[in-house]
């Protein structure tokens, strides 16, 4: 059968959209066809959540088309999405907390009879849509939720990463009810960063990368290689040598590791996840997004306080109810935002001093000569360019990323946390901050590093932790961590065969689907 | 690793029947209903004469910061501000004065009907400012109370006018009983021919949803845009409500902005709607207007100085805030 233009449910074609100096969207393509579920696939920061924003009319693009059974759709708003066939539901519900179920039906004009059916098939009787939906479990609001979209019948129903961090039997569900729609007029857009799931339920898969799409790829078992292999494309030329970097250090062998986790357990997300971080090593944590490394480094800064698990630092059990005790422990943290981290309209000195100016007092007054001292070396330890240093603001975000540093490594630090430091960081900065964390680690420091950017851990870490579902899945040291391994781990595919390999819960949930032999031994 | 499927018992239903739903949901109301009963046994224990007479003057007396009351709760339920009541109201108040001053009751039927528009517009100019500017609505609403008590006093610069005789009898005397004062008949029919159908409706719901989560209602469909605005032209009209009401009770137009918008805040907290936005409804903001003025009313028969009343006020607000957001982290933790 040949498909023709107007065969195709949904057309969207040379999408493109930039942020500012930030290209999001290239040129991209999807083309879903009806009875079919589709899956749109990408590593992290390929364009796959701006497409979707696109296409439910969050956000508007700078080019391209979109059509819905050949009929070109102008998408400004989720309100026109949905008019014109498309509904999506989040990992995120978008349901109003403060209003009853039957009401937020009400909002968007859902039918409760239908409803009540597909939350029957999606497993859920009895519901009280006299509830508020605030008290509702956040698992049940994603289940409710997709029974709100499929009671309406849409054309076209986006998924996006809605089964993550849901329970295995609610899964399973799901995937049935996502099944059935194979043979019918209509189609679904599923985006999981399971591949168990993909392979259970998907036909095709749309692959993005930079923000063009590579490649569709009919779903099969043993297809994964092909889809892992279209994510991560020609392997970077510009990618600088792992050899550039500094050589790797002997692993550290003493016995009291600078910081140990065990079994952590936070929020919705992080599960069980056990790490020992030694004095003068990188570790690096790979993780796809929202796997719950937000909710990791949180408790690690003193953020939130854990679930369940246990922290020692030096070997002495700690607990941080506050950012303060954290950094008292030695533990300094890094994020991706320096926003969240600088006063935006004080001065690089101001901001170098803020977190030891205790230690620069007399009498309660800071001594702004002993202040002036630290920070100029620090200044100078990082190579910050402070042509602009009066506020912070008007540096360029490389230089406000090393200003974030120099105010612990001013201090004299002994562990620190980085959350993707170097995100949309220009590449000369980067190769600076990746040698100033090798530097520290040299010094004696231990750092812990998460990066969105799998080719930067061969650059720096001494090994990687890999977590999948909140869990630890893999251990890779520097020598096995190329980018293609990373990315395999990352979607916690076995090395070595095609299949997917996976944790107890989603064996359990896969039972079903076809060619599936699990293999959970690890 | 956990082998254990982390289940979710979703078909928790919490088994209460309607009625009993109903009064939780509004537990806060009908606690603030018991104290204004309580105070009101507490008035009458003060002062054995308080009688029919004095409850139609509360009635009176409640009227315009009622009706201020409702107009804020409307803009901070869709999560927004209005520090621009007050003025509104002195604007729409003089203009009714004004333009009545001897003139015929039907003219004056015309004049209230018009001065109602006019409170929609100027709450339609704030909310299009607040949505298209991004400018914050506290600080739009802010600028916005000088231009409105501006022009209130270049339309008069003094209190002066009139008002038509059937606008002033409307909200006199009794009503059937000689218990139940005409003022409040008439301010509850008026919210609820407005307030009713409208929370009822479509952008009823999708106020309260701009309220609660802006970015689930906009994934919802709502176009926040145009119901931000739609909210702050029912605060505009309701602003007019009670400045009318001011116009009828006084029977003059003042052009200086009486203490309405603060108090109005003050009421809307006290009447149990969450200054996020998303929570509460007009009803809890009404009756603790009539709690905060009885409030004043008994503190006067113990002879204290009447300043103490505002100092009582602060405070009351004071502690029974902190009293919900303590009941409230003890919900959250439970």
């Amino acid at each position: 059968m040949t498909v023709t233009a107007t065969d195709l449910l949904l057309e969207a074609t040379g999408v493109a959209k930039t942020y500012g100096a930030v290209v999001a969207l290239r040129s991209a393509s999807l083309s879903v066809r009806p009875g079919e579920v589709h899956a749109l696939m990408g590593a992290n920061g390929a364009g796959k959540s701006t497409l979707v924003k696109i296409l439910t009319g969050a956000v508007r693009p700078d080019a391209g088309t979109i059509a819905v059974r050949g009929r070109a759709l102008a998408v400004r708003s989720p309100a026109e999405a949905r008019r014109g066939g498309i509904v999506s539901v989040y990992q995120e519900p978008a349901l109003i907390p403060d209003l009853e179920i039957r009401a937020n039906l009400r909002l968007t004009g859902t039918p409760v009879e239908p409803f009540r059916h597909w939350l029957a098939e999606l497993g859920i009787r009895n519901l009280d849509l006299s509830q508020l939906a605030r008290y509702l479990p956040l698992a049940t609001l994603r289940v409710v939720d997709l029974a709100r979209a499929l009671a309406i019948e849409p054309d076209v129903l986006m998924l996006d990463e809605m089964t993550a961090a849901l329970p295995a039997n609610l899964t399973e569900r799901v995937l049935e009810v996502i099944g059935r729609t194979r043979g019918t007029d209509r189609c679904v857009v599923f985006i999981s960063h399971r591949m168990i799931e993909i392979g259970a339920v998907c036909d095709r898969a749309t692959v993005l990368r930079e923000g063009s799409t590579v490649g569709v790829v009919d779903v099969t078992p043993g297809s994964e290689d092909r889809i892992v292999e279209l994510m991560l494309g020609e392997i970077a030329a510009d990618m600088p040598d792992a050899a550039e970097g500094a050589a790797p250090s002997p692993r550290p062998t003493d016995a009291v590791p600078r910081l140990r986790a065990e079994g952590l357990a936070a929020g919705t997300k992080l599960e069980d996840v056990s790490f020992d971080l030694h004095a003068g090593e990188v570790l690096g944590v790979v993780a796809l997004e929202g796997q719950g490394q937000d909710e990791l480094f949180d408790v690690l800064a003193g953020m939130t306080k854990p679930r369940g698990g246990t922290l020692a630092v030096d070997g002495k059990p700690a607990a941080f109810g506050h950012p303060a005790d954290a950094i008292r422990a030695g533990v300094v943290y890094v994020a991706a935002d320096r926003a969240e981290a600088l006063l935006m309209q004080r001065s690089v000195r101001e901001n170098i001093a803020l977190p030891f100016r205790a230690q620069l007092t007399r009498w309660g007054l800071i001594n702004l000569r002993d202040e002036q001292r630290v920070v100029s070396r620090a200044i100078q330890t990082l190579q910050i360019d402070t042509r602009a240093k009066g506020e912070v603001s008007r540096l360029s975000g490389g230089n406000q990323q090393k200003v974030t540093i120099a105010r612990w490594v001013a201090g004299g630090v002994k562990t620190m946390i980085c959350f993707d430091p170097t995100r949309g960081i220009d590449i000369r900065t980067k190769r600076q901050i990746y040698g100033l964390l090798r530097d520290l680690a040299e010094a004696g420091a231990a750092i812990l590093l998460y990066t969105s950017e799998l080719k930067e851990i061969q650059l720096v870490c001494d090994r990687a932790i890999v977590i999948f579902g909140g869990k630890v899945v893999r251990e890779i040291g520097r020598a096995d961590a190329d980018e293609p391994a990373l990315l395999r781990a990352a979607y916690n595919l076995r090395s070595d065969s095609a299949l997917p390999e996976d944790t107890v819960a989603e064996a359990q949930a896969a039972e079903a689907p076809p060619a599936e032999p699990p293999g959970a031994a690890q | 690793m956990s082998a254990a499927a982390p289940t979710v018992d979703a078909t928790r239903v919490r088994p209460v029947d309607g009625a009993a739903a109903y009064v939780r949901r509004n537990g806060w109301t009908f606690g603030l209903i018991g104290i204004l009963v309580l105070l009101l046994l507490f008035t009458k224990f003060l002062q054995p004469r308080y009688g029919p007479i004095n409850i139609q003057g509360l009635g009176v007396s409640v009227m315009p910061l009622v009706l201020a009351a409702v107009a804020q709760a409307i803009i901070v339920i869709s999560g927004g501000i209005d520090l621009s009541i007050g003025s509104m109201m002195a604007l729409t108040s003089v203009v009714s004065a004004s333009l009545m001053d001897k003139q015929s009751d039907l003219f004056g039927v015309a004049v209230v009907i018009g001065v109602l528009g006019l409170g929609l517009v100027l709450g339609a100019v704030n909310g299009a400012l607040v949505v298209l500017t991004r400018v914050p609505d506290i600080v739009v609403t802010l600028a916005m109370s000088f231009v409105w008590a501006g022009a209130a006093l270049l339309v008069r610069s003094g209190p002066g006018g009139g008002a038509a005789g059937w606008l002033k009898n409307i909200t006199k005397g009794p009503f059937l009983n000689e218990w139940i004062p005409m003022a409040a008949v008439v301010a509850l029919v008026v919210i609820f021919v407005v307030w009713i159908p409208l929370a009822r409706s479509r952008l009823g719901l999708s106020i309260y949803a701009i309220g609660s989560n802006r970015l689930a209602a906009f994934r919802s469909g709502v176009a926040v845009g145009r119901t931000r605005f739609l909210a702050y032209a029912f605060t505009g009209l309701f602003s007019a409500l009670a400045g009318l009401s001011l116009t009828a009770t006084t029977s003059i137009g003042s052009p200086v902005p009486g203490p309405y918008t603060l108090l109005s805040v003050a009421a809307v907290v006290l009447g149990g709607v969450s200054l996020a936005g998303g929570r509460g409804g007009v009803f809890g903001p009404i009756v603790a207007v009539v709690v905060l003025q009885l409030i004043q009313t008994d503190l006067t028969f113990l002879r204290f100085d009447s300043n103490f009343a505002y100092v009582a006020q602060g405070a009351i607000l004071i502690a029974v805030t902190g009293l919900s957001s303590l009941m409230s982290l003890r919900r959250a933790r439970a």
